[in-house]
């Protein structure tokens, strides 16, 4: 069994005891809380690697066999029959996930210990990141759905405090507040969701769930459907897919290290992790790969969210925009994997999108930590870094690569085969969203590429060649806290997709991750899923000679839209009027948040708080002012008419009282707390006494 | 009327009832005098007596502890702070005519007594001449307040910290709104 | 005794201190009509109590009264606060959340 993997629940627990070890001492640690939150993630990452080995070990001596997952569990509450677990459940995917998350966390940490040097809210920093990696592997390890619940939601938190780090500045805290928002209306499917999966299954646990759903062991097809659906929702939420994607861009707003961290191997992964974890309630639920399928929910949106991701990235001038579009289309390509039934690529192409994508968003601080004053704007402030900053030209030029897909370089053998399986499944509409992504992924990568690293420094990288030209140096990379987690970064991007390289026919990756999805490789029963198509270069082919056209024409076009002032193309998009078209309508994101912002929120909160307005103002106003204006009438017209010929004192008494009725009954919107006390309890008197006569 | 014949049926403790409804007696016209007096002071005063009185129904009802416990936090803390409260707003000591709401009778008085009718009329009629049964032997002294206890730690353990958390909540609360800054 | 007897001074109680919170302007006035509500509600919970026997009415009770202890602390401190603003703790003057 192993010790390792029996103790694994220690992994998460470390980082929170860290937690609130920095919030308590870390203002007072000559580091300021950072030395606490590095080891603790030091210490995962060891507990980690040695639960990674014993698993591998585990599957390695079990010839063939079934293996099984390894669960520890605590009571943790009890509610009627149903107990509820706390604890850990340690499979192939669960160790990849934890070995991931802990590795980045403590790279990004080491990191951001150079990058957020100084900042006012240091240890509140680290305290944050802290427990966001803890709430990452709360989930990871999550034996049951509530405690997966628990972990998503510490994300959620950490995320807003994350991202509205710099909060005085307005723009970041809205970033924040949208990020919270936009990922809570998907949280709604989640909860839904269990709900269902509840109903469903009665039981909570997550290898129950998969068992019984992958047996065919429950009673109503279209429930599982409609959990698979909700579930889905929270995780288009949770990872930016389409139509929710618009969040992840804008949270960039936060420090390099955190989007770093965000949107390689935590937060965003979630969702996908979410769907590969329940894979047999998403796979049956929603009929996958059944003969003559060609789309399901889960596909399309992943494919939909690769294109216009992509799209987008082409029209960013701010370089971690790129990267953040960037990552969208790549999680669509994951959740496109999933789709088709490609589980294994799916998890491989998370495991190596870690490495490539944590490296490009470091290199992308790293250029604004030294190369250009802290701007990220690649259109004004870059260009031609690459021979001043060449560690992190090297790892930037690397990832990319892996990124693109490009022969032998860890994205390529993750890429290929969600693209390939889509066309082995016969989902053929997806394996041409797969290659089509490619082309242009290649293509904004290169444009990125060239205006951050060729060409002409500008802005504060000219400010920054001149520093240099004074200091007589050739070249001034960052410090090593910045370039050291590069390197390693950069190594990784390449090597780590040799763990399941197809073209070589090494397939470890799958070898130990398989036993985790519940179902079976093999044709035959219809809860099964198909094995991965054989590898070969002509299959290939098409995609990668899409890549290096891709790679060709942006290359052509950046140099000559952005190699000379004198272009002919510069500006294009202001003189042709179908370009320019097209380039408005991606610079506003396809009007997708004025969608949300001015015509959903509007349509719906606006009409009905009018729709409250006007009630107040002509119904209960005008009920008021009847009673009242009726009030005054009568008195008037009793002064008019009857006052001649009677009493004076009698009439006045009456206009009085009348007067006092409208008084007392004019102010309903008084604002005064008396009014609305009373509001409430007539209210209550005459809500009793309806019951009162409709029961009798 | 059957209410009225069976307060005076031969199997009714009629000790107990005279007692309670002169404590009855006492507590309505107190609160009527909290809700009507033009003295703040005599308005407070009176709710002791309310609370009082509401505690010696509690006994009446066999509920001992709850009889004490009211009597410490009512009568000894919460009507200190009630004395306090006019005291630290400076409320005149004397009569004030500027206690009610102009006209405020107008819609508390209908609004009031529609709510006693409707409630007196379902009480009445659902409940009819029902009879606390039982001498409440066992439900006081030290073995009933060993149940109670018993009870608040294991059943209605959750609302217990729920009120826990209230009650910290308040004390904060009430130090942030009050102190001077 | 008639489970009534109780049921109904609860009634009286209760109508007492709506008929308070609705006309009464001096804002502890208010505060202690909102007592006086409470109190009533203790009274029906404990005589059902005894009803059915049992003693989870008392529980309540019990909580009741602290809760109720805690809403005055803060009432209170609320109170003092508008009155170190403005001078007055007459509800009249609160009007801000005139619709």
């Amino acid at each position: 069994m192993g010790w390792f993997l029996e103790n694994a629940w220690l992994i998460p627990v470390i980082p929170g005891v860290a937690f609130f070890l920095i919030i308590f001492f870390g203002k007072r640690m000559p580091r300021g809380g950072s030395e606490i939150g590095i080891a603790s993630m030091a210490a995962s990452l060891v507990l980690a690697s040695g639960a990674a080995y014993q698993w591998i070990n585990r599957v390695d001596e079990s010839h063939g066999e079934e293996v099984h997952a390894v669960l520890s569990r605590w009571e943790w509450f009890r509610i009627g029959d149903l107990r509820v677990s706390i604890g850990s459940h340690i499979d192939g995917l669960a160790v990849v996930m934890l070995l991931l998350v802990a590795f980045i966390s403590t790279l990004v940490q080491i990191y951001s210990t150079e990058y957020v040097r100084g900042d006012r809210r240091y240890t509140h920093f680290f305290a944050s990141i802290t427990l966001f990696s803890a709430g990452m592997l709360t989930m990871v390890l999550a034996p049951n759905m509530v405690q997966l619940l628990l972990g998503w939601e510490i994300m959620g938190l950490c995320s807003f405090l994350l991202i509205g780090h710099w909060w005085e500045e307005r723009a970041n805290s809205e970033a924040a507040l949208k990020a919270f928002w936009t990922v809570r209306v998907g949280d709604m499917g989640l909860l839904v969701g269990i709900a269902m999966l509840l109903a469903i299954f009665n039981t909570l646990e997550i290898g129950e769930i998969n068992e019984a759903a992958a047996a065919g062991d429950f009673d109503s097809k279209s429930m599982l459907m409609w959990a698979a659906v909700a579930l889905f929702i929270a995780c288009i939420g949770k990872s930016g897919q389409f139509p929710l994607h618009t969040w992840l861009p804008d949270a960039m707003a936060g420090p390099t290290p955190v989007s770093s961290l965000l949107h390689s191997s935590t937060m965003v992964v979630a969702g996908v992790f979410l769907v590969a974890r329940l894979y047999p309630v998403f796979h049956i639920g929603l009929d996958m790969n059944i003969a003559g399928q060609q789309f399901n929910l889960v596909a399309v949106i992943g494919g939909i969210t690769v294109l216009i991701a992509a799209g987008l990235a082409f029209v960013q001038n701010d370089i971690k925009k790129v990267l953040a579009y960037s990552t969208v289309s790549q999680l669509g390509y994951m959740m496109m994997g999933l789709g088709v039934g490609a589980w294994t690529a799916a998890v491989f192409h998370i495991f190596t999108h870690a490495f490539f994508k944590c490296a490009l968003f470091l290199c992308a601080g790293s250029v604004a930590h030294t190369g250009s004053h802290h701007s990220f704007d690649m259109k004004k402030d870059m260009g031609g870094l690459r021979k001043k900053m060449p560690i992190t030209f090297g790892v930037w030029i690397v990832s990319t690569a892996a990124l693109c897909g490009i022969p032998f370089v860890s994205g390529f053998f993750s890429k290929d085969e969600i693209i390939d399986s889509a066309k082995h499944n016969d989902y053929t509409m997806f394996y041409i969203v797969g290659i089509v992504g490619a082309f242009m992924t290649t293509a904004y990568m290169t444009r990125a590429t060239y205006l951050t690293f060729f060409g002409k420094s500008r802005g504060g990288a000219e400010h920054f060649e001149h520093e240099l030209h004074h200091d007589h140096k050739e070249s001034k990379d960052s410090p090593w806290q910045i370039t050291v987690p590069l390197i390693i970064l950069g190594v990784l991007a390449v090597v780590s997709g040799y763990l399941n390289a197809a073209p070589f026919k090494w397939h470890w990756f799958e070898h130990w991750t398989e036993s985790s999805i519940g179902l079976h490789f093999g044709e035959g029963s219809a809860f099964e899923i198909p094995h991965p198509p054989v590898f070969s270069w002509l299959a290939a082919a098409p995609g990668l000679a899409l890549v290096a056209a891709g790679f060709a024409i942006s290359l052509l076009l950046s140099r000559a839209v952005f190699g000379s002032d004198k272009s002919p193309l510069q500006g294009l998009t202001q003189r042709n009027a179908v370009l320019g078209a097209g380039h408005k309508f991606l610079v506003n994101k396809y009007y997708l948040d004025v969608l949300y912002e001015k015509i959903i929120v509007r349509g719906i909160a606006y009409p009905i708080s009018k729709a409250a307005y006007w009630t107040n103002q002509h119904i209960l106003d005008g009920i008021v002012n009847t009673v009242g204006k009726t009030g005054r009438r009568t008195g008037d017209l009793v002064y008019k008419y009857i006052d001649q010929g009677l009493v004076d004192g009698a009439v006045n008494g009456s206009g009085t009282t009348a007067r006092g009725a409208g008084g007392a009954l004019q102010p309903v919107q008084s604002g005064k707390v008396n009014m609305y006390g009373a509001l409430l309890f007539g209210a209550a008197a005459v809500g009793g006494l309806v019951l009162v006569l409709v029961n009798t | 009327m059957q209410f009225a014949s069976a307060i005076f049926a031969a199997d009714v403790e009629v000790a107990q009832t005279i007692g309670f409804g002169i404590i009855a007696a006492v507590m309505i016209v107190a609160a009527l005098n909290v809700v009507l007096s033009k003295n703040v002071v005599h308005a407070a005063l009176s709710l002791v007596a309310v609370m009082a009185g509401a505690a010696a129904q509690y006994l009446l009802l066999a509920a001992e502890f709850v009889a004490v416990t009211q009597v410490l936090v009512y009568i000894g803390a919460v009507m200190v702070l009630f004395l306090f409260g006019v005291m630290l707003t400076r409320a005149k000591l004397g009569k004030d005519t500027d206690l009610n709401n102009d006209k405020g009778w107008l819609l508390g008085l209908p609004i009031a007594l529609l709510l006693l009718v409707v409630m007196a009329y379902v009480l009445i009629d659902s409940f009819q001449d029902d009879q606390i049964s039982g001498s409440g032997e066992g439900r006081i002294g030290a073995s009933a307040n060993i149940l109670l206890s018993d009870r608040i730690f294991s059943t209605y353990a959750l609302p217990f910290w729920a009120l826990s958390f209230v009650l910290l909540a308040a004390v904060i609360g009430a130090i942030v709104l009050a102190r001077k800054d | 005794m008639l489970i009534n007897m109780f049921l109904l001074l609860g009634a009286i109680l209760f109508c007492i201190g709506v008929y308070g919170v609705i006309a009464r302007k001096n804002a502890v006035l208010v505060l202690m009509s909102i007592e006086l509500i409470l109190n009533s509600v203790n009274i029906n919970l404990l005589a059902f109590d005894r009803l059915n026997g049992g003693n989870d009415g008392a529980v309540f009770a019990l909580y009741i009264i602290a809760v109720a202890a805690a809403e005055v602390g803060v009432g209170l401190a609320m109170v003092l606060l508008i009155f170190r603003n403005r001078k007055t703790i007459s509800l009249d003057d609160l009007s801000e959340m005139k619709g």
